[in-house]
């Protein structure tokens, strides 16, 4: 399905999409003199996989931060679902549907794996300080948080990790828990960065299939990698980004090809195969 | 040696270590919890002092209808410290509740508000209502600790006291396994997670700030109405940093960690005290004068604690509830 839904979609920057989630215009942002973020024009199709690419430096991180509210910009405006997301503060881009992780996992190391699952439930009435001494208020919703996150920690392989600290999971068990946690929020778009980082090869097929399984569920998939095995094998398609601008669209096998994107990663003048 | 183990017995249960065990249980809110780096509780202290005190002095109120100007004003402490600094990085936190601490003491001392806050000698005679209210059981009579009498006033105090230890310890127990406490341990770790989860983390930093500055605000009430005396004196920045060892030593972000670290704190400065006192009296067993004498034993006693701190986190970081394990993971 995903593959006719870009059929016409037109293999060029800012391209526009048939039903984009997201949609970001002219934002800019700077530090100091340095442009980090300076998209024209960009949409994210719904119910797709998308991934963001670039050299080191490209802004793509940044321009993660801009649009989950982490980061403000200098200027420009972006709509997520139709709604503006100016100014919204990063907890609510999340209840609206919105989740990311970060490149440098934050798994909170002193609560346990179960801890860090359960905090991503949201609208949970024992998070207000009224309600939270009564346990008998909230243990029936407890309990039905407690059942998806050990359904969604045994998709993950970490259910034999349910209560040990998050501290004591390797570096690739964080990927898996970040990810885990940020389904807890159950999001309408997923923002990923960076999640084959550090992941060993093994892990990695698992985690691919979870990326994959997350469209089948019906939501969005926004990635920022480096892995290009990972790009050809999940996206649908592929934005790449460069000293902060978006200097190319399309499938995955375009990007391959595409002379813009060679001279981004390699300079003007290289003629060398990407290794894809 | 009975008088001495007495007086660490009086010093683990009176009435400075009710003190110091809420404004611990407001700290441990604070910092063991919610991670926020408070070094102002002596403010919140303070505030919560004179909010019992000044009241009844200028304003002839019954001393009980100051108990939810203790809650307003702390609160508004809370919120003034807050509202500025607890979106920035906590470091931030840690200057002004310290800054905001010290202007307030300095600004109760100022002689120009002698006629209102009394000053550095500071407002006495305002606790007629707590001595009224001597429950009849206890009225006139002293209860003997082992060889140390405690007079009706006092262990009327302190039954108060530990009452509001055991109300606010048992608020902060329930608080704190529920989802909301999960939050604010969630902000502990790493606060920018807890918002990608679509948590108000504003809003429950403050909240928290609020909550142990008003429990620590109890702490400074009934401190000043132990000593019947409310001056700036009992809320220098020391006051901060031995409810910091109190903490520590309990064992950061356990309920039972403020109870007992008071109370073993207190009875060790007690006991040294009362130890060192004999050792330099004339009489009995002495030390040599070289070491010390009557007149500077009671530093010497502040150097055996800090060096007892020192060893504790040294052998048990994790303080004596503390949980090892997690312990490892730390990594502030």
């Amino acid at each position: 399905m995903s593959a006719d839904v870009f059929a016409d979609v037109p293999r060029e920057p800012g391209a526009k999409k048939p039903d984009p989630i997201l949609v970001a215009d002219s934002v800019n942002r700077s530090f100091g003199g340095l442009v980090a973020v300076d998209v024209q024009h960009v949409e994210v199709q719904r119910n797709s996989i998308t991934a963001l690419i670039g050299p080191n430096g490209a802004g793509k991180t940044t321009f993660f931060n801009l649009l989950t509210g982490f980061d403000s910009p200098n200027s420009g405006v972006w709509t997520f679902n139709g709604q503006s997301m100016n100014g919204v503060s990063p907890y609510r881009a999340a209840r609206r549907g919105m989740v990311r992780t970060f490149q440098l996992t934050k798994s909170l190391t002193r609560m346990t794996v179960m801890e860090n699952m359960r905090l991503g439930a949201t609208a949970q009435t024992g998070e207000k300080l009224w309600v939270a001494p009564f346990k008998f208020l909230w243990k029936a919703q407890e309990a039905a948080i407690t059942t998806r996150a050990e359904s969604l920690l045994a998709r993950f392989k970490l259910d034999h990790m349910r209560d040990e600290f998050g501290g004591s999971l390797s570096g690739g068990q964080r990927k898996l828990l970040e990810m885990a946690r940020a389904l807890m929020v159950e999001p309408e778009l997923v923002m990923l960065d960076e999640p084959m980082a550090g992941v060993n090869p093994a892990l990695k097929q698992s985690l691919l299939e979870h990326v994959k399984g997350l469209k089948d569920e019906g939501r969005t998939v926004l990635f920022v990698e480096h892995d290009m095995d990972m790009v050809h094998e999940i996206a649908d398609w592929v934005i790449v980004m460069a000293e902060g601008q978006i200097i190319a669209e399309g499938p995955p096998s375009f990007i391959g090809a595409n002379q813009a994107v060679i001279d981004a990663y390699l300079g003007a003048h290289q003629n060398t195969d990407l290794g894809v | 040696m009975s008088q001495t183990l007495s007086n660490g017995l009086f010093g683990a249960i009176g009435i400075t270590a009710i003190a110091y065990c809420l404004a611990a249980i407001g700290l441990n809110v604070h910092f063991g919890y919610t991670g926020l780096l408070n070094f102002g509780q002596a403010g919140f202290a303070l505030v919560g002092g004179y909010a019992v005190a000044m009241p009844v002095m200028n304003w002839q109120w019954s001393i009980w209808a100051t108990i939810p100007v203790v809650i307003m004003a702390s609160s508004v402490f809370a919120l003034l410290l807050g509202i500025p600094t607890l979106r920035l990085r906590s470091d931030y936190l840690a200057i002004v509740t310290i800054a905001a601490a010290e202007i307030l003491r300095l600004l109760v001392s100022t002689p120009k508000a002698v006629n209102v806050t009394g000053a550095t000698d500071g407002i006495n005679s305002f606790t007629n209502d707590i001595q009224n209210s001597i429950p009849g059981f206890l009225k006139g009579k002293t209860v003997p600790l082992w060889e140390k009498n405690i007079s009706d006033y006092e262990m009327w105090v302190i039954m108060l006291g530990w009452f509001l230890v055991i109300v606010f310890s048992v608020a902060v127990w329930s608080l704190m396994r529920s989802p909301w406490g999960r939050v604010l341990r969630s902000i502990r770790e790493d606060e920018d997670a807890a918002r990608s989860l679509g948590k108000n983390v504003f809003v429950y930093k403050m909240t928290s700030l609020v909550l142990g500055g008003v429990i620590g605000g109890f702490g400074g009430a009934i401190l000043v109405i132990g000593q019947r005396n409310a001056s700036p004196g009992s809320f220098q920045t020391q006051f901060t940093f031995l409810t910091y060892a109190i903490v520590v030593l309990g064992g950061v972000g356990k309920v039972k960690g403020p109870i007992v670290g008071a109370m073993i704190f207190w009875f060790m400065i007690n006991v040294s005290d009362s130890l060192l006192a004999d050792w330099t009296d004339g009489s009995g067993f002495q030390l040599p004068t070289w070491v010390m004498d009557s007149s500077n034993f009671s530093f010497f006693r502040w150097i055996l604690v800090g060096s007892g701190l020192a060893l504790l986190v040294i052998f048990r970081p994790q303080g004596i509830f503390g949980d090892k394990k997690e312990q490892a993971f730390d990594v502030r």
